[in-house]
C-alpha cells in the first residue's frame, strides 16, 4: 500500500492544475471584456473544481479505497456533480470573450473541428460516459483502482472528462456549432439515466469483484438515489432550455396573429 | 432561424401529449414514493428479476422522471400561449397513468416477474385492485379524450387548427 504518512503527500500536486484553472477563470470573470459576468457562474466553477479535487485528496481518497459507499459517493462528485457545475459556469463562453483575438480564434477553430463535433455529439458523449462506468464496475478496473493511486487518478480524470462532455452535449450553453436537437438529446438522456439505474441495481444484486455484499448494497443505493437527484436536475435544465426556445416573441406573435 | 411559431402543432394534440406525459410520470412517481419508499411493499430489488425485467424497470423509471418534468413544461407552454384545454389535458393524464399502471401490473409484475405488489400475502386481491384501477383510469381517460376530440381553446394566440 501507499505511504500516506510522508511529509509531502503526492496528491498535493493536484492543487496546481486546480489553482491554475481557478485563477484563469477568476481573472477572466473580472476582466472588463467578460461583460458583467454573473457571480453565480464563478461560484459554479469554483465549486466544480473543489468537488473533483476532494475526490483525489485525503481523507476522501483513502476512505473511498476502504468503503465502497464512499467510492460511490466520490464518483457522483467527480463524474456528475463537478461536470454539471463546470458546464453551468460556461468556461468556453468566458474564454472566447476574454482571450486575445488570436488565441480566441484558435479556440473557436478547435471547437468547430470535426473531432470536437464528433466528441460532443450526444450519442458519442453518452457512450464514453456510460461505457467508462460499466468498465469500471464490471471489469478488474475497480480492483486496480483500489490497489494503485495512479489508476484511481486516471479513472477520476476520465469520469470528469466524459461527464463534462456528456453534460455539455445535453444541457450545455457554451457555443457549440451543430448542437443536437431536443428530441435526440431527450432520448439520449433518458437512455443514459436508464443505464445508470440498471447498473446500480446490478451492483446491488451482484457485487463487483472484491466488494462485500452489504457494502455493494449501500453503494448501489447511493449511486441510484444520489445519481437520481442530479439526473432530475439535467432533465429540468433540458426542458427549461426547450421552454425558453419556444417562448412567444411579442412582435412576431402579434404580426402573425393580429387580434 | 426558423420561427418556432410556424412549427406549432394543434393545441388539441399538444394538450393530449402534455397530459399523457404527466400522467405516466405521475404513476411512476406514485409507484416509487408510496409503494417503494413509504409503504416499502415493493423492493428496491428482490434478486429474482430477469435481465429483461431489470432493463424494462430501469428504462421506465428513467422515462417516468423525464415524463413528469417534460409534461409540466409542456403544460406551462400551453398556458403561456392560452391554449389549454383542461378537459383534454385531464383525459391525457388519466390515460397515461392508467396505461403505465396496467403495463406495470401485468407485464412488469406478472410476465417479467420484476417484483410483486406485496410479499407474503395473497396477491390475487392486490393484483385485481391494481389492474382494475388501471383499467378504470384508461376508460375515464379515453372517454374525456373522445369527448374533446373537436375542442378549441377559448382565446388562442396561436394559429388556429388546420
Amino acid at each position: 500500500m501507499h505511504n500516506h504518512g510522508s511529509a509531502f503527500p503526492v496528491e498535493s500536486l493536484f492543487f496546481i492544475p486546480a489553482v491554475v484553472a481557478l485563477v484563469a477563470y477568476w481573472a477572466g470573470a473580472r476582466s472588463p471584456r467578460s461583460g458583467r459576468w454573473p457571480w453565480y457562474r464563478t461560484a459554479f466553477f469554483t465549486l466544480g473544481v473543489a468537488a473533483v479535487l476532494v475526490t483525489v485528496l485525503n481523507p476522501l481518497a483513502e476512505l473511498a479505497h476502504r468503503d465502497f459507499a464512499v467510492l460511490s459517493f466520490s464518483h457522483l462528485l467527480a463524474g456528475m456533480l463537478s461536470p454539471l457545475l463546470l458546464v453551468l459556469s460556461r468556461p468556453f463562453t468566458l474564454a472566447l470573450r476574454t482571450l486575445d483575438v488570436f488565441p480566441a480564434r484558435r479556440l473557436s477553430r478547435v471547437l468547430r473541428s470535426r473531432f470536437a463535433r464528433f466528441l460532443s455529439f450526444p450519442v458519442t458523449a453518452a457512450l464514453l460516459n456510460t461505457g467508462g462506468m460499466i468498465l469500471m464496475f464490471r471489469t478488474g478496473l475497480l480492483q486496480a483502482m483500489q490497489e494503485s493511486m495512479p489508476v484511481h487518478w486516471l479513472v477520476t480524470f476520465h469520469l470528469l472528462a466524459a461527464g463534462y462532455l456528456f453534460t455539455a452535449s445535453i444541457v450545455g450553453r457554451d457555443p457549440s456549432p451543430h448542437r443536437a436537437g431536443y428530441r435526440l438529446r431527450a432520448i439520449v438522456l433518458v437512455l443514459s439515466i436508464a443505464a445508470h439505474n440498471i447498473l446500480a441495481k446490478g451492483i446491488y444484486a451482484d457485487p463487483p469483484p472484491g466488494i462485500p455484499a452489504a457494502a455493494a448494497e449501500t453503494g448501489a443505493l447511493v449511486m441510484y438515489y444520489g445519481g437520481g437527484i442530479l439526473e432530475l436536475v439535467l432533465i429540468v435544465l433540458l426542458c427549461r432550455q426547450w421552454y425558453a426556445s419556444v417562448r412567444p416573441r411579442g412582435k412576431v406573435a402579434s404580426a402573425i396573429h393580429p387580434q | 432561424m426558423s420561427s418556432p411559431l410556424r412549427e406549432r402543432r394543434s393545441p388539441r394534440r399538444r394538450n393530449l401529449v402534455s397530459g399523457l406525459l404527466f400522467g405516466i410520470g405521475l404513476a411512476a412517481f406514485v409507484d416509487e414514493v408510496i409503494f417503494h419508499q413509504l409503504l416499502q411493499w415493493h423492493h428496491f430489488y428482490d434478486r429474482s428479476t430477469t435481465s429483461v425485467g431489470l432493463f424494462s424497470d430501469g428504462l421506465f423509471h428513467a422515462f417516468g422522471w423525464f415524463a413528469v418534468v417534460a409534461g409540466l413544461f409542456l403544460f406551462a407552454d400551453l398556458r403561456r400561449w392560452h391554449e389549454t384545454l383542461l378537459k383534454r389535458w385531464t383525459g391525457g393524464v388519466l390515460l397515461g397513468a392508467g396505461v403505465f399502471q396496467l403495463y406495470d401490473g401485468t407485464v412488469q409484475h406478472k410476465l417479467m416477474g420484476l417484483h410483486q405488489i406485496r410479499y407474503e400475502v395473497d396477491l390475487l386481491v392486490y393484483d385485481t385492485v391494481w389492474n382494475v384501477i388501471a383499467v378504470l383510469l384508461i376508460v375515464a381517460g379515453a372517454f374525456l379524450t373522445y369527448r374533446t376530440r373537436t375542442a378549441v381553446p377559448r382565446e388562442s394566440t396561436a394559429p388556429a387548427d388546420a
